[in-house]
């Protein structure tokens, strides 16, 4: 295998990593015996006890140092002589441009979220530099190369948007433990101890029927004659009895749907709970208080009775406020907080125990509030072993071999390792072609901040973005701004977009770049007045735009807002439990096709086909579409 | 030890797999004690996956001393001629294993595997062996099926670009979780490693992988030349090639099915490549959890993979008697 050509392509070769974990760690390794000498690493994160199990350069004792700093030296004890950089930084910094990106031979993905595949992306096409992208979730894995013109690049496919729920399913027509873990996380948490001026529609459904608005603002507040524990009851019977008799009130919602029963603290805890000297103790660390030990619960993996919950969320309540006060008013939820899990968890199992739903063990509750995704060291080994098979491939130029390759859990026609020809290039790929997007606005109600926040900014990914009318910009982001163009940028973003200084009307052509990714693209404005508040919840619609359909009703949540990333239990998809409505691409190189099909219709001929993306990796992963295989296998190869 | 809950300090660490495979699994990995015979790149690779994992013992055997070869894909085995005085690879690659996970207990073990009694290999939950002749495979694969217990056996070679695992699980029974609370049994029986090679090549699929047939060819090779395993060069293609002649006629192939470009690759190019050492011991690691958890269909009976059409493949070498499958009881 090792020709004497292969083996000098590979020693002059300069490679770049970007992620030093799960896959990460395995592919240095890789790389380094297969080898390699000059190999560049990037990684943000620091390390972390879960990491352990897989992410084998680490020890307990490097837990909270850098993962691309200890990875190199993990390395070099089994190979000293060879030169590995490593960079403890995000790889969005602007130090990381397209002339940085150049003097690499090929890049080398193991991330763990949309946002940074996709700006490598873009960064490797404007640097001509090939990619070879990589993901795993669970035993699923797979490896694609991408080529600027040979092959399709990283966002010419669809991928999975994040998970959201209709708002009323959350406050008020819950029907899977999930609905109750969104509840309780996203708006009961946030209420309590989030930003008080936040958005909250935790009594929205609720008392719009009945009491006034003003009223039910106070409730969480905590008055001045009453104690942590008359607090915390108070809420209790608020949120899990109150606002359940007066949603039941409406008969409406009910009739097809069984109903809640109202949970009152007093009939679930008879006795008042033993108070611990709380309020003379003193503010500590977080993570050194827990609900659980102070009601010496023990294993996590135990289902709480719906006593044992009431408890737990109590006691966690009085624990928030009285040793982590100083906090309250700050806190978002974070799947490594314990306090928030437990208090999470308990809150969660009240509401599912209220509408009938089974109850979860706190190890699960923290699964699915932190969108954690199963990883093991094994796919990610064999990933790395894959990844570097190709990579050396590049190096070789030996184009007509490429391969994307699927690891999967159950084989298919004989096969666990799958491998597929790549695909050419989208011609409708608004990021590897020129093709213009186009945008449908209410171009006098939409303010230019909208547009940057929800398009260029969320849907199409930028950072950096300069905006502009033909020669004339409307917004530019940058550190050396003028500060004169700061303000007149500062003014514009709250302008409705026809008001602009250069109006932007039906048929205007803007022009967004990212100067950082060196990508640009069109977008043709037609102004439309109105849009559909429930499908449309952007008040803009962007098409050209490829992203797969956000399936309505999957056990997992939506992530905690900081990536885009998605997960979908691959499991189940590939199973075919779930109804999840799965996209088919078209058989062409066109845009993909709208056809839906429930998923049970493809576990039926299951032989025939094969998952199509597994865009994930190894914390929190994107996930698996489905894919015709008879129509996969007829898209035009390379 | 089997009841016990895991600790606190286990589901921190097993955190992610737990996710993945379950508590139960969790607890009977925890239990459990692997025998690895041969520190080949592919079976460090195996080791660190194990380890990583959580077993409860790994015991590994192999009194060679280190020569380049050795350190050319294992990671184990760190390039300091100060450390390897008096040692085997065994107790080198020990050495770098414990480190990996402090919780699983790692021992080198010393003397000639064939000398090994019952009592030796009754310990242990499953055996794999690298770097191994057919006569030893054969032997501690007997070995193994005559113990009081089930014992999983595992082989596993890779040459080149190419890798191959034998599994032998006996007579193995497992539940699978059919649909939500619904579970099937399932039963699987495996053939012995030497019922498996003899199968005869024409009662097997015309599909089956071409490199099974070649690396039944130069295992064969090294056994009638007794060489140590991977041992050739390219001046025995001659003779390599004489033997397929020899073994199609036999088996009722036609020759042309083993091509001589395999073969060449094969006999040329011996040493493991470690993306193939890293793909190779992942599948393995990935067997050996699941017959142990129990979790999971196990892969009957040979996995094949080259790196030069990217396939890997398994293939059931079971012959018309053994070529049951899956059962249900
Ligand atoms: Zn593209």
């Amino acid at each position: 295998m090792a020709s004497e050509e292969q083996l000098s392509a590979i020693k002059r070769a300069k490679v770049l990593m970007v992620g030093a974990g799960g896959i990460g760690c395995e592919l240095l390794k890789t790389l380094a015996l297969s080898g390699f000498q000059d190999i560049h690493i990037i990684d943000m994160d620091t390390i972390e006890v879960s990491n352990l199990n897989r992410q084998f350069l680490f020890r307990q004792c490097h837990v909270g140092q850098s993962k691309a700093k200890v990875a190199r030296d993990a390395v070099l004890r089994f190979r000293p002589n060879i030169s590995i950089t490593p960079y403890h930084a995000n790889v969005k910094e602007s130090r990381f441009n397209v002339d940085f990106f150049k003097e690499f031979d090929v890049v080398l993905n193991g991330l763990d979220n949309l946002d940074a595949r996709r700006h490598v992306n873009r960064l490797c096409l404007a640097a001509d530099v090939p990619l070879v992208e990589s993901g795993t979730t669970g035993f699923l894995g797979q490896v694609t190369v991408h080529l600027k013109g040979k092959t399709e690049c990283y966002e010419c496919q669809p991928k999975p948007a994040p998970k959201t729920y209709p708002v009323c399913t959350i406050t008020s027509t819950p029907s899977k433990f999930v609905h109750c873990i969104v509840w309780a996380k996203d708006l009961l948490f946030a209420k309590l101890f989030g930003d008080k001026n936040q958005e909250n529609d935790l009594n929205v459904r609720s008392s719009d029927t009945g009491n006034s608005s003003e009223h039910s603002e106070d409730v969480f507040e905590c008055r001045k004659d009453e104690d942590i524990e008359q607090y915390g009851r108070r809420i209790y019977d608020h949120v899990f009895g109150h606002n359940i008799e007066v949603a039941l009130s409406n008969e409406e919602t009910w009739k097809n749907r069984n109903k809640p029963r109202p949970i009152y603290s007093k009939d679930v805890l008879h006795v008042k709970m033993t108070k611990e000297n709380g309020d003379t103790e003193k503010d500590c660390a977080t993570g050194d208080v827990s609900a659980m030990a102070s009601l010496s619960l023990k294993n996590p993996q135990d289902i709480w009775s719906l006593a044992e919950n009431s408890r737990v969320f109590l006691e966690a309540l009085r624990l928030f406020f009285s040793k982590r006060g100083k906090e309250i008013g700050n806190l978002t939820f974070d799947k490594d907080d314990q306090l928030a899990v437990e208090f999470v968890t308990a809150a969660a199992n009240i509401r599912a125990s209220s509408f009938g739903i089974p109850l979860h063990s706190l190890f699960e509750a923290k699964g699915i509030a932190g969108n954690i995704v199963h990883a093991v060291a094994t796919t990610n080994a064999i990933i790395a072993g894959l990844i570097v098979i190709e990579a050396i491939k590049v190096l070789k130029k030996d184009n007509n071999n490429y391969r994307m390759t699927y690891c999967l859990e159950h084989p298919s026609r004989k096969l666990l390792l799958m491998p597929v020809e790549p695909y050419e290039p989208n011609k409708s790929c608004y990021v590897c072609s020129e093709t213009p997007l186009s945008l449908e606005v209410n171009t006098r109600h939409s303010k230019l901040r909208d547009f940057v926040e929800k398009i260029v900014k969320g849907k199409l990914g930028m950072n950096f973005p300069v905006i502009m009318k033909g020669a004339s910009i409307l917004y530019e982001v940058g550190e050396d701004l003028e500060d004169d163009m700061v303000a007149i940028y500062a003014a514009n973003l709250e302008k409705a977009l026809s008001e602009l200084p250069s109006p932007v009307t039906s048929g205007t052509v803007l022009t967004v770049e990212d100067l950082q990714q060196e990508f640009s693209c069109s977008i043709n404005i037609k102004h439309r007045e109105e849009f559909d508040e429930e499908k449309e919840p952007d008040g803009m619609v962007l098409s050209g735009w490829v992203e797969a359909p956000v399936d309505k009703d999957n056990n997992k949540p939506n992530g905690n807002g900081e990536s885009t990333s998605n997960a979908l239990p691959t499991e189940e998809i590939l199973e075919g439990e779930k109804d999840v409505e799965i996209q088919e691409t078209s058989g062409g190189t066109e845009t993909v096709a709208g056809k839906k099909r429930k998923l049970s219709e493809v576990d039926e001929s299951r032989n025939q086909k094969k998952p199509e993306k597994l865009d994930l990796d190894d914390e929190d992963d994107e996930l698996v579409i489905s894919d015709d295989w008879e129509s996969l296998t007829k898209k035009k190869r390379v | 030890m089997e009841g016990q809950e895991l600790t606190e300090q286990e589901t921190a660490l097993y955190d992610r797999q737990i996710r993945l495979w379950g508590a139960d699994a969790q607890r009977r990995l925890r239990k459990s004690h692997i025998l690895v015979y041969g520190m080949t790149g592919t079976v460090a690779e195996f080791c660190k996956n194990i380890v990583l994992a959580g077993v409860h013992s790994v015991t590994l055997v192999d009194e060679r001393v280190v020569t380049e070869e050795s350190l050319s894909a294992n990671f184990l085995i760190l390039p300091d001629e100060n450390l390897y005085h008096g040692k085997t690879l065994a107790e080198l690659c020990c050495d770098s294993l414990k480190e990996f996970n402090p919780m699983v207990h790692v021992a080198a073990e010393k003397g000639d595997i064939l000398t090994f009694g019952v009592e030796f290999f009754e310990k242990f939950d499953a055996v794999i062996l690298s770097c191994c002749s057919l006569r030893k495979k054969k032997w501690i694969n007997q070995k193994c099926r005559k113990l009081s217990k089930p014992v999983a056996f595992y082989t596993v070679e890779c040459r080149g670009s190419c890798g191959e695992i034998f599994v032998d699980l006996q007579d193995y029974k497992y539940s699978k979780l059919k649909r939500l609370d619904e579970t099937i049994e399932c039963r699987i029986e495996y053939p012995s490693f030497e019922e498996a090679i003899s199968v005869p090549w024409r009662a097997l699929p015309r599909r089956v992988s071409k490199l099974y047939f070649a690396m039944r060819v130069i295992e064969q090779f090294e056994y009638v030349e007794g060489r140590d395993p991977g041992q050739t060069i390219i001046d025995d293609l001659p003779g390599i090639l004489k033997l397929r002649k020899e073994l199609c006629e036999t088996n009722s192939l036609n020759e042309s099915q083993i091509a001589d470009a395999l073969l060449e690759r094969l006999v040329r190019d011996t040493t493991e490549y470690p993306p193939i050492c890293a793909i190779i011991g992942g599948i393995l690691g990935q067997e050996v959890i699941k017959a142990i958890s129990g979790k999971g269909d196990p892969l009957k009976n040979f996995f094949l993979f080259d790196a030069m059409d990217g396939k890997g493949l398994i293939e059931d070498i079971s012959g018309p008697s053994g070529g049951s499958g899956a059962g249900f009881d």
